[in-house]
C-alpha cells in the first residue's frame, strides 16, 4: 500500500471514529415512540406490522433481483430465457398483494375509529396556535394562558461560541422547553379543540400520537388519555412562518390529585394578578422601572418579529426604531397597535398575554431605545385608557 | 384523415421550412425547431437547475450540520427550502422528462420531428424567464417566497412576505410551458407513428410518456387556478381561503393536492418507461408483460386522482373521508408493485451485464421500492399522524424523486448519450460517478427515516440535542452527493468534446427504431417513415 493511500486511511478512519464517539449517540432514538396511551400503542403496533411486512416483501423482491444479478449475468455465460408473458403470474401478483393490503387496512382501520371518537370527555382544552405560540384556555375553568418557547435566545444564536461545540452550551431540552407548559390529569380523556389566530400550525405531541392542524377560522377535535405521569415533549408540525422551528409544545401530566391542586394555585394566582392589574393602575413607576420590564418584555414577546435592535425584518416586519409610530405619533396611538393588533397581519393584540404594566413598559421602551428618545412615559393607566376598547 | 397524409403533408412543410439551412450560433438554439435541439435545451437546463436546486440545499444542510443557527436567519432558511423544492420540481425533474420526450420520442415512433415544432420552441424558451423570476426574487426586497413548495394559505397570502406575485408569476408560465410541452407529446403520438406502429405496438417508453401528457394536461389548469386564487386573495380583496371572508383554508390545500398528488405520478411514470427500456436492453430478454405494464401505468394514472387528501388527513377531515382516502392510497401500491415484479421478470433468466445505465436502472427499482414502502407506511391514516410532516416524509420523497426519478433520468442519459453525441462515454469515470452517488446519496436520505420516527419536525432551521448526530451524517452524505454530480458533468463534457466512436447500435440487447439510424443522429431523422417489418427483421 502506498504512503499516501495509507494517510488517506488513516484521516478517513479518524473522521468515522470522531462520528460514531460524538456525546449523544447513546439517546439516538431510531423508531417510532411507543407511547403512553392506549392510541398511541396501537399506532405503533400497526407501524411495526407495516415495517415487518414491508421488510418481508423487500426481502423476497430484492432476494430474487439479486439472486439473478449474480446467477444470470453474462460474464458468468448465462443465455437469456425466451419468456415474457404470462397472465397466470400476472394475477398472482395482483392479487396476493392484495391480501396483504387488506391485512394492513383492517387494524389501521380500527385504530382510526378509534382516535377520531371524541365522545365523553372529562375535561376540554382549548388550543389556539399563533406565530410562534401556543394558547391554552381550559373549559369552565376560567384559566387560559400563552405558552412561549424558553431556550434563550444566546443558545440557538450560538452567542457563547458554542458554534464549534456539537450541543455545547445548549440547555438539556434545547428547543424543547416552554414558560408555561401545558397541565392535564393523567388517566382522565383530555379533548382539545384545536384552532389559530394567524396561519396553519399544527398542534403535535409524539408521545400521544395526536397531531392535529390548527386552521384559523376552524375548530379542528383530538383527544388523549395519558396513563403515566410525566413530561412529554412535542412541536409544531405545520410550516407557519419564520419561527416555525421555534413554537414547542410542552403538556406536564398530573395524576388526577395534582392536577387538582394545580388549578387551585392557578386560580389563586389569577386572583393575584388582577389585584394586581388594579393597584398598579393608581402606581407610577419610574422610568428606570418602566426601561427594566419594558426590555425583558419586548425581547421576550417582540424581539422575534422587531429584532432585538429595533430594526425588524422589512418588508415582513417593519422597523421601530426612528418610526413614526414610535417617535412622532400619538401615545395613544401606539398603544391600540400594541394592545389590539392590526387585524390580518403578523402583529397580534397584546392585550390578553401582556398584563397593563408590562404593556406600558414595552410602550415606554420602544418611544425610548435605540435612539427613540421621546422622553414619553407611559403607566397602566394610560394603557387602560387608550387600549382598553 | 389516415395516418400516412398527415404524415406526408408534416414532411413536406418540413423540407420547404428550415432543412439544409441550420442556422449557426446563439440564432440556431433561439430560433431552431428541430426536436433534437430542443431536446437538447431542455436537458441542459434542468442540469443548470438541478445544480443551482442544488446549491441551494447544500446551504440547508450546512445549516443543519449543527444544532444552532449558524449561517443563515430562519427566515432566509424558509426562501431556501421553498426555492429549492420548486426547482427540483418543475426546473430540474420535469424539464428532464420533457428533454428526453423531445429527442427519443420522434425518433421511437419512426416520425420527422414533434407535430407542432414551433410551439415546442416556444414551451422551452418561456422556462428560462420563469425561473429567472423565482431566483430573482432572491435579490428583490421581498425576498424569495418562503411559504414552503406547497404554498399553503394564509400564510403565501394575507402573511406573506411579498413575494406571492412573483411566485405565482413564475409558476404561470412554467404551467404554460409544461401544457404546450405535453399537448405537443399527445399530438405527435397520435398522427405521427410510423405506418403499422400500433398503440399496443409503441415502445413502452412512448407509452408512459403518453399517459403522463394527459395527466398534464388534466392538473396544470388546476394549479394555474389555484395560484390565482391565492393571487386574487393577496392582492385583490377575495377571500377563497381566509375564513373571516367566508372561504377556507383547507380548501386551498384539496385544489393543490389534486394538483399535486398527480404532479408526483407526473415525476415518476416517464422514469417507469426509461427504465422499462433499459432493463431489457442488459437483460438481453425482452420486456416482461408489456401489456401489463401499459394496463398498471394506465390504472396508477387514473388512481392517481382519487387519492389526493392522503397529504392531509391531519387537517381534520371525517372518518369517512379519511378512510376512503386511506383505502385508495393502499391500493395505487397494486400496480406499482406489478411494475416493480415485471422488472424483476424481465431480469430472471436473463443475461444481465452491469454498463452505468443498467446500473442505475438497478439503483433505481431497489431505492423507487424503498420509497414506495414508506409511502405505503404514510398511507396508512393513524400512523400517518405521526409521520406527516416529519423528516421520514422528507425520506420518503426524496427515495421516490431522487433515486427514482432522478436515477432514471441518469440511467437515460447514459443509455442515450452515444446515439445524442456520436461518442461513447467514459465508462470507468461514469461508475465512479455511480457509486460516488450511490453511497451517498443513501448516507443522505436513509437516516432521515429515523429522525422523522424520532420526532424531527419537517422544514425547521434548527432542532433540538437528539437529532444532532444523524443530521451530522446527512449533511455529510448530502455534501458527498452534490459533488458527485460534477463527475456526471465532466463525463458528459468529455463525451461531447470526443471518445470512442459509438455505433449506431452500441448496446447488444437494445431495441427500437432509434438505435436504426446512425450515431449521432442526424439532424433529420425519418423524413420518410420507416418500414416497421423490414426493421423488425
Ligand atoms: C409575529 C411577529 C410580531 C411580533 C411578535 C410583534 N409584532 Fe409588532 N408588528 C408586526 C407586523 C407584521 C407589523 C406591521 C403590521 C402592519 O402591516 O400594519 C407590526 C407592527 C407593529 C407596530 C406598528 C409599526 C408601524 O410603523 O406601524 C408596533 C408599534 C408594534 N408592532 C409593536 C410590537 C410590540 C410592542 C410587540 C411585542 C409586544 C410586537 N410588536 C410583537 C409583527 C409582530
Ligand atoms: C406506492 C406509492 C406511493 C404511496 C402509497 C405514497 C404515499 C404518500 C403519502 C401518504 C404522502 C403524504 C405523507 C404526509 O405528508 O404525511 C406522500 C408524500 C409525498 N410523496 Fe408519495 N407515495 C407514493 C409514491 C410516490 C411517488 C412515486 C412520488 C414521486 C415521484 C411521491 C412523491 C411524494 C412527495 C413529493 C410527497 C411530499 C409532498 C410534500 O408534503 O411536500 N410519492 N406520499
Ligand atoms: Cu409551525
Ligand atoms: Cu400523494
Amino acid at each position: 500500500m502506498s504512503r499516501s493511500n495509507q494517510r488517506w486511511l488513516l484521516g478517513g478512519g479518524l473522521c468515522f471514529a470522531s462520528l460514531l464517539s460524538s456525546s449523544a449517540w447513546a439517546d439516538t432514538q431510531l423508531n417510532l415512540t411507543k407511547g403512553v396511551t392506549a392510541v398511541s400503542r396501537e399506532v405503533y403496533d400497526l407501524h411495526m406490522l407495516a415495517l415487518y411486512i414491508c421488510t418481508a416483501i423487500g426481502v423476497v423482491v430484492f432476494g430474487a433481483m439479486f439472486w439473478s444479478m449474480f446467477f444470470h449475468r453474462k460474464s458468468k455465460g448465462a443465455k437469456a430465457a425466451d419468456f415474457h408473458e404470462s397472465t397466470k403470474v400476472e394475477i398472482l401478483w395482483t392479487t396476493i398483494p392484495i391480501v396483504i393490503l387488506i391485512a394492513m387496512a383492517v387494524p389501521a382501520t380500527s385504530t382510526l375509529i378509534d382516535m377520531e371518537n371524541n365522545d365523553n370527555s372529562e375535561v376540554t382544552i382549548q388550543v389556539t396556535g399563533s406565530q410562534w405560540k401556543w394558547h391554552y384556555k381550559y373549559f369552565d375553568q376560567n384559566i387560559e394562558y400563552y405558552s412561549v418557547l424558553s431556550t434563550p435566545r444566546e443558545q440557538y444564536e450560538n452567542q457563547n461560541g458554542s458554534f464549534a461545540g456539537n450541543g455545547a452550551n445548549k440547555d438539556e431540552n434545547y428547543l424543547l422547553e416552554v414558560d408555561k407548559p401545558l397541565v392535564i390529569p393523567a388517566n382522565k380523556k383530555v379533548r382539545f379543540l384545536i384552532t389559530s389566530d394567524d396561519v396553519i400550525h399544527a398542534w403535535w405531541v409524539p408521545a400521544f400520537a395526536v397531531k392535529q392542524d390548527a386552521n384559523p377560522g376552524f375548530i379542528n377535535e383530538a383527544w388523549t388519555n395519558v396513563d403515566k405521569p410525566g413530561v412529554y415533549r412535542g412541536q409544531c408540525a405545520e410550516l407557519c412562518g419564520k419561527d416555525h422551528g421555534f413554537m414547542p409544545i410542552v403538556v406536564e401530566v398530573k395524576s388526577p390529585e395534582d392536577y387538582d391542586a394545580w388549578l387551585n394555585e392557578q386560580h389563586a394566582l389569577a386572583a393575584k394578578s388582577a389585584d394586581a392589574e388594579k393597584a398598579s393602575l393608581s402606581a407610577s413607576m419610574s422610568k428606570e422601572e418602566l426601561m427594566q420590564l419594558g426590555e425583558s418584555t419586548y425581547m421576550a414577546y417582540c424581539a422575534a418579529c422587531h429584532q432585538p435592535t429595533g430594526l425588524g425584518l422589512p418588508p415582513a416586519f417593519p422597523a421601530l426604531k426612528g418610526s413614526p409610530i414610535a417617535t412622532t405619533g400619538s401615545v395613544a396611538e401606539h398603544i391600540d397597535v400594541v394592545f389590539n393588533g392590526r387585524a390580518g397581519t403578523g402583529m397580534q393584540g397584546y392585550g390578553k398575554q401582556l398584563s397593563l404594566k408590562e404593556i406600558a413598559a414595552v410602550v415606554t421602551y420602544e418611544r425610548n431605545a435605540w435612539g427613540n428618545d421621546t422622553g414619553d412615559l407611559v403607566q397602566s393607566a394610560d394603557v387602560k385608557a387608550a387600549g382598553g376598547e | 384523415m389516415t395516418t400516412e397524409t398527415i404524415n406526408e403533408s408534416l414532411v413536406d412543410d418540413h423540407h420547404g421550412d428550415s432543412h439544409d439551412h441550420k442556422m449557426t450560433g446563439i440564432t440556431r438554439w433561439l430560433y431552431t425547431t428541430n426536436h433534437k435541439d430542443i431536446g437538447t435545451l431542455y436537458l441542459w437546463f434542468s442540469f443548470i437547475m438541478l445544480l443551482t436546486g442544488g446549491a441551494l440545499a447544500m446551504v440547508i444542510r450546512a445549516e443543519l450540520f449543527q444544532p444552532g443557527l449558524q449561517i443563515v436567519e430562519p427566515d432566509f432558511f424558509n426562501q431556501l427550502t421553498t426555492v429549492h423544492g420548486l426547482i427540483m420540481v418543475f426546473g430540474a425533474i420535469m424539464p428532464a422528462f420533457t428533454g428526453f420526450a423531445n429527442w427519443m420520442l420522434p425518433m421511437m415512433i419512426g416520425a420527422p420531428d414533434m407535430a407542432l415544432p414551433r410551439m415546442n420552441n416556444w414551451s422551452f424558451w418561456i422556462l428560462p424567464f420563469a425561473f429567472a423570476i423565482l431566483i430573482g426574487s432572491f435579490f428583490m426586497e421581498s425576498g424569495a417566497p418562503n411559504f414552503g413548495w406547497t404554498f399553503y394559505a394564509p400564510l403565501s397570502t394575507t402573511y406573506s412576505n411579498g413575494s406571492t406575485a412573483f411566485f405565482v408569476f413564475a409558476v404561470h408560465i412554467m404551467g404554460i410551458s409544461s401544457i404546450m410541452g405535453a399537448i405537443n407529446i399527445v399530438v405527435t403520438i397520435m398522427n405521427l407513428r410510423a405506418p403499422g406502429m400500433t398503440y399496443m405496438k409503441m415502445p413502452l417508453f412512448v407509452w408512459t410518456f403518453f399517459i403522463t401528457a394527459y395527466l398534464l394536461i388534466a392538473v396544470m389548469p388546476v394549479l394555474a387556478g389555484v395560484v390565482t386564487m391565492l393571487l386574487t386573495d393577496t392582492y385583490f380583496g377575495t377571500s377563497f381561503f381566509d375564513a373571516a371572508g367566508g372561504g377556507d383554508p383547507v380548501m386551498f390545500q384539496h385544489i393543490f393536492w389534486f394538483f399535486g398528488h398527480p404532479e408526483v405520478y407526473i415525476m415518476i411514470l416517464p422514469a417507469f418507461g426509461i427504465v422499462s427500456t433499459i432493463i431489457p436492453a442488459f437483460s438481453r430478454k425482452k420486456l416482461f408483460g408489456y401489456s401489463s405494464m401499459v394496463y398498471a401505468t394506465s390504472s396508477i394514472a387514473l388512481l392517481s386522482f382519487i387519492v389526493w387528501a392522503h397529504h392531509m388527513f391531519t387537517t381534520g377531515m371525517p372518518l369517512f373521508g379519511e378512510l376512503f382516502f386511506m383505502y385508495c392510497t393502499m391500493l395505487i401500491a397494486v400496480p406499482t408493485g406489478v411494475k416493480v415484479f415485471n422488472w424483476v421478470a424481465t431480469m430472471w433468466r436473463g443475461s444481465m451485464s452491469f454498463e452505468t445505465p443498467m446500473l442505475f436502472s438497478i439503483a433505481f427499482v431497489i431505492l423507487f421500492t424503498i420509497g414506495g414502502f414508506s409511502g405505503l407506511m404514510l398511507a396508512l391514516t393513524p400512523v400517518d399522524f405521526q409521520y406527516h410532516d416529519t423528516y421520514f416524509v422528507v425520506a420518503h420523497f426524496h427515495y421516490v424523486l431522487v433515486t427514482g426519478s432522478l436515477f432514471s433520468i441518469y440511467a437515460g442519459a447514459y443509455f442515450w448519450l452515444p446515439k445524442w453525441t456520436g461518442h461513447m462515454y467514459n465508462e470507468s469515470l461514469a461508475k465512479w460517478h455511480f457509486w460516488c452517488s450511490l453511497i451517498s446519496v443513501n448516507l443522505l436520505f436513509f437516516p432521515m427515516h429515523f429522525l422523522g420516527l424520532a420526532g424531527m419536525p419537517r422544514r425547521i432551521p434548527d432542532y433540538a440535542l437528539q437529532f444532532a448526530d444523524f443530521n451530522k451524517w446527512v449533511s455529510i452524505g448530502g455534501f458527498a452527493f452534490g459533488l458527485s454530480q460534477l463527475i456526471f458533468l465532466a463525463v458528459v463534457i468529455k463525451c461531447i468534446r470526443g471518445g470512442e466512436k459509438a455505433p449506431a447500435k452500441p448496446w447488444d440487447g437494445a431495441e427500437g427504431l432509434e438505435w436504426t439510424v446512425a450515431s449521432p443522429a442526424p439532424y433529420h431523422t425519418f423524413s420518410t417513415p420507416p418500414n416497421l417489418d423490414e426493421v423488425k427483421s
